[in-house]
């Protein structure tokens, strides 16, 4: 599989380790009411879908930058990688981030 | 039809005319006292122990292909129980025990062979991490044998002893483990299921569950409705597809394994020897292939088949652990869908939802559990409480902090 790096262009996923869904991104606050419940539904569940997955890729042996990669888990067709710093960045400007 | 050396004999005298297909195909009743989803091993042998220890008399196995096109014929056929935590080895050794007695309970040869296995152990650490293994494994009634360098190389003399990064530092054997002809034991459940009146129902995709009130009431398929007492999922791979369906998300994700084999060769393995310094397992198979596997690809997929990275990977475990596997040539490899639980571990119980109860997360470790998985399943169905081996299987065990991490690696499913 080649991972379209949005810096370095397309790199071999082999250089890539991976951790799995980008929703891990949006780690809980381990201070808010309810944390307990939050952390094990971040920690240990998955939508595991069949078909277009978001997830992270870590550019191990390259310039181990994080990226969200976008990939149909039935074809294995990668359909495309941002910065997951950018994706981040992203979420943290939401509406409802803010409120 | 009962089988036996006495049966060749006389339909090879009469032409082999008299033999019968193993199972019937009947059409769908509209309900069931139990319906089983999915009819790979762990289907087939919860139906099997369902109606012969239990004594259901109205279950149906639905399967969306053909019975046993999934993992149980795809792995490479290992049995084994080496297991250290407690939640584990009381479970595999029933399992064991279990195989051993397997052929005379279904009256068909699955080749159980318990040709060994040796885990290798490279350094002085791991070798104490054997020790302490063995000696659990013996704690729980199986057999465990600490094996010097010497009598490792006695067994296995073709093995790189004196590689200077991995040298054999010696090996933990369990001489009751071995291997099992996979396709003849889905065939062998299936038969004697049917036997005692279990319809196995193939080409039959569950698409939705009918639930009212909490409870379910029986399964949507692509043969239209079946309605059902209870009904038990055992779907590996497709069990977050199968489980959304029910409003469940699950602590699974599903990754590929590749499994290998080479061409035919005079035998040259004596058991199953596994590469402690990396990731390899190889055992040979009657057929004289050499079978061997190791890491899973490591993202998720739904596809049944990896990448060349990995298999690059499982090589250069076998050529560092026996260099003479180089000179065979690789003959096919193939992938399938492994149900990786955030523990390394399955799960066995009940559901939110009243009658509908899940086994799955046997992670690339289910073929070994066929057997217990399929009468712990049974019990779980039959009595609505958990068999005494599998009270750690529980869904809440994560939410409580029970992990039966054999790892330890944490809630990583492609590092378990």
């Amino acid at each position: 599989m080649l991972i379209p790096h949005p810096l370095l262009g397309p790199r071999d996923s082999a250089e890539f380790t991976y951790l799995g869904d980008a929703s891990l991104i949006a780690r809980p606050d381990g201070m808010s009411d309810g944390a307990d419940e939050a952390f094990y539904d971040y920690l240990y569940l998955r939508d595991n879908p069949a078909g277009i997955h978001r997830e992270l890729w870590f550019h191990e042996q390259g310039d181990r930058s994080w990226l969200v990669v976008t990939r149909n888990t039935l074809t294995h067709e990668i359909l495309g990688a941002e910065l997951a710093r950018d994706v981040a960045m992203a979420q943290r400007n939401t509406p409802e981030a803010k409120a | 039809m009962r089988y036996s050396g006495f049966r060749v004999l006389r339909e090879g005298l009469f032409g082999h005319k008299g033999w019968k297909p193993a199972w019937r195909d009947p059409a769908p009743k509209t309900h069931y006292d139990i319906i089983i989803v999915g009819g790979g091993g762990h289907g087939l042998a919860t139906a099997h122990y369902l109606a012969k220890i239990y004594g259901e008399k109205s279950i149906a196995v639905l399967e969306k292909g053909w019975i046993g096109g999934g993992n149980v014929g795809r792995n490479t056929t290992i049995v084994r129980s080496n297991y250290l935590l407690d939640g584990n080895e009381p479970f595999y050794e029933f399992s064991l025990k279990l195989w051993e007695g397997l052929e005379q309970d279904l009256n068909y040869n699955a080749m159980v062979s318990q040709r060994g296995i040796l885990n290798l152990c490279h350094s002085d650490a791991q070798r104490d991490a054997y020790r302490r293994r063995g000696n659990a494994m013996l704690l729980n009634g199986a057999d465990a044998e600490l094996l010097d360098p010497d009598q490792v190389r006695r067994m296995a003399p073709f093995l790189n002893f004196d590689n200077a990064r991995f040298p054999i530092k010696g090996g933990l054997l369990q001489r009751r483990g071995g291997t099992v002809r996979h396709d003849a034991v889905a065939w062998g459940y299936a038969r004697a299921a049917d036997s005692r009146g279990v319809d196995i129902i193939q080409n039959c995709e569950v698409t939705g569950f009918r639930i009212e009130k909490g409870r379910v009431k029986g399964v949507e398929t692509s043969r239209g409705f079946i309605g059902a007492g209870k009904v038990g999922v055992a779907v590996a791979g497709s069990s977050s597809r199968v489980m959304e369906k029910a409003g469940m998300r699950l602590p699974l994700e599903s990754h590929a394994l590749q499994a290998f084999v080479s061409e035919g060769l005079k035998p040259v393995l004596p058991g199953v020897i596994t590469f402690g310094a990396g990731h390899f397992y190889v055992s040979q198979s009657d057929k004289g292939g050499l079978v061997f596997g190791g890491d899973i690809d490591g993202y998720n997929s739904y596809a049944q088949r990896g990448n060349l990275p990995v298999i690059e990977d499982v090589c250069e475990g076998g050529m560092a652990l026996m260099p003479m596997i180089g000179r065979a040539r690789l003959l096919r490899m193939w992938g399938g869908i492994m149900d990786m639980s955030m523990d390394g571990s399955p799960i066995i119980d009940r559901t939110p939802v009243d009658g509908l109860y899940f086994n799955g997360g046997w992670c690339y470790g289910g073929f070994k559990a066929t057997p217990a998985s399929g009468y712990v399943f049974a019990h779980l169905l039959s009595t609505d409480q958990p068999h005494d081996t599998a009270t750690a299987y529980r869904f809440d065990r994560f939410r409580r902090g029970y992990l039966i991490d054999e790892k330890g690696v944490g809630a990583q499913p492609n590092l378990h």
